[in-house]
């Protein structure tokens, strides 16, 4: 049944995310505290863990991809309801403020991948 | 007229589901007629969604964007926060739990370097533009981080509402640069593999910029990372008030 995958979904959600806000309660911050990741690891867990016990059967992980399709869609919606106009208007510092950060953190990127290459051989190859 | 309005104010989100269908199909024909398949749909959809969210913005004046013209305020709730957690989470389907286990220091590393890198670039342009107290520079950096890590830094250490203003545009602005500029540099730098794309959500941060500039980019490697930027606004939640407060506090 289709439902089944959402359901293990919104289950994997919400432990996820309730992690992430007690997690944040308990070191003081004003914020989830990664609530959407271990809401992924806790999926990419039990979805291996059902698979191997052959509990998955393909309705139940539709509902699941289902959602995986919905992705791009809902992110053109979030891009839809960005507050552009404040990016556009706002001064040359904030624009400044707000890129440069960027363009630093993309020179360092391909130090931090190479300085991190795995010696074993990996699961996506990567020509250079 | 009215009929209409009252229609689409009840059906909001069905409405948006088939607006975004119409974008998305607008944006493959694009792709392929106008740019022979070399900008990816979804980079083009991403970038019509921001130019409505702009023009929505200049019609309405507020601040959500497209949303916040009546008829199309299903996007606030398909664009929300709890339908983009949802389907992010959902990408975790398709990413190997041994390429995540195999990128974890390094993506503990880059959060924590992408973290520091975007809060020094921060300061650093607001101290061009004259702003010299810990306060202020402590904000503004934070809003370098993401856009939530600037007003909750700001908040929590009493900065004035025109710089908790400045910060949160600061994090906006880096969301947006992100979301376009990902796949067009993704090339020369690499970001091909998930294991560089978990150190790219690791140092950039924003969620949002980094899940719209992946999924334009390469939809496979969104879970990566998405799994590491999710951790980055809770850290720069942790750090931007205290540690590098104090910090910023003995500098200045």
């Amino acid at each position: 049944m289709i439902i089944y995958g959402v359901a293990l979904l919104a289950f994997c959600y919400v432990v996820g995310q309730l992690v992430g806000e007690y997690l944040g309660l308990l070191i003081g911050v004003d914020a989830n505290v990664g609530g959407v990741g271990f809401a992924m690891l806790l999926l990419v867990v039990l979805h291996d863990w059902l698979h191997k016990k052959g509990r998955l059967d393909l309705p139940t992980e539709d509902g699941i991809y289902f959602w995986n399709q919905m992705y791009i869609p809902i992110i053109v919606a979030m891009a839809a309801i960005q507050n552009v106009k404040l990016a556009v208007s706002s001064g040359l510092v904030v624009l400044l403020a707000g890129s440069v950060p960027v363009v630093v953190c993309l020179a360092v990127l391909p130090l931090l991948s190479r300085l991190s290459k795995p010696t074993s051989k990996r699961p996506y190859g990567n020509s250079e | 007229m009215e009929i209409l309005n009252k229609f689409l104010d009840k059906n909001g989100l069905i409405f948006a589901f088939l607006v975004v269908g119409v974008i998305v199909y607008g944006s493959g024909l694009i792709s392929k007629k106008l740019t022979n398949h070399k900008i990816p749909g979804s980079a083009i959809a991403i970038i019509i969604g921001l130019l409505l969210a702009y023009l929505g913005g200049l019609y309405s004046g507020g601040q959500k964007g497209l949303a916040d013209v009546p008829l199309f305020s299903g996007f606030g709730l398909m664009g929300g926060a709890m339908f983009r957690d949802f389907a992010v989470v959902s990408t975790a389907l398709g990413a190997s739990l041994l390429v995540m286990r195999s990128t974890g220091w390094i993506g503990a590393l880059s959060l924590l370097l992408g973290t520091l890198l975007s809060f020094l670039g921060g300061v650093g342009v607001a101290l061009l533009w004259g702003y010299t107290d810990a306060v202020s520079l402590t904000t503004l950096g934070a809003g370098a981080c993401t856009y939530i890590v600037g007003p909750v830094t700001g908040a929590a250490i009493g900065a004035s509402s025109e710089v908790i203003a400045l910060s949160i545009a600061a994090g906006v602005v880096k969301t947006i640069v992100v979301t376009i500029g990902t796949p067009f540099i993704a090339k020369y730098i690499g970001l091909n593999n998930p294991h560089t794309a978990m150190i790219f959500g690791g140092l950039m941060g924003t969620t949002s910029g980094v899940t719209a500039g992946l999924a334009a980019t390469d939809p496979k490697l969104v879970p990566y990372g998405a799994l590491t930027a999710t951790f980055y606004t809770g850290l720069g939640c942790l750090m931007c008030p205290s540690v590098l407060y104090l910090l910023m506090r003995m500098a200045f």
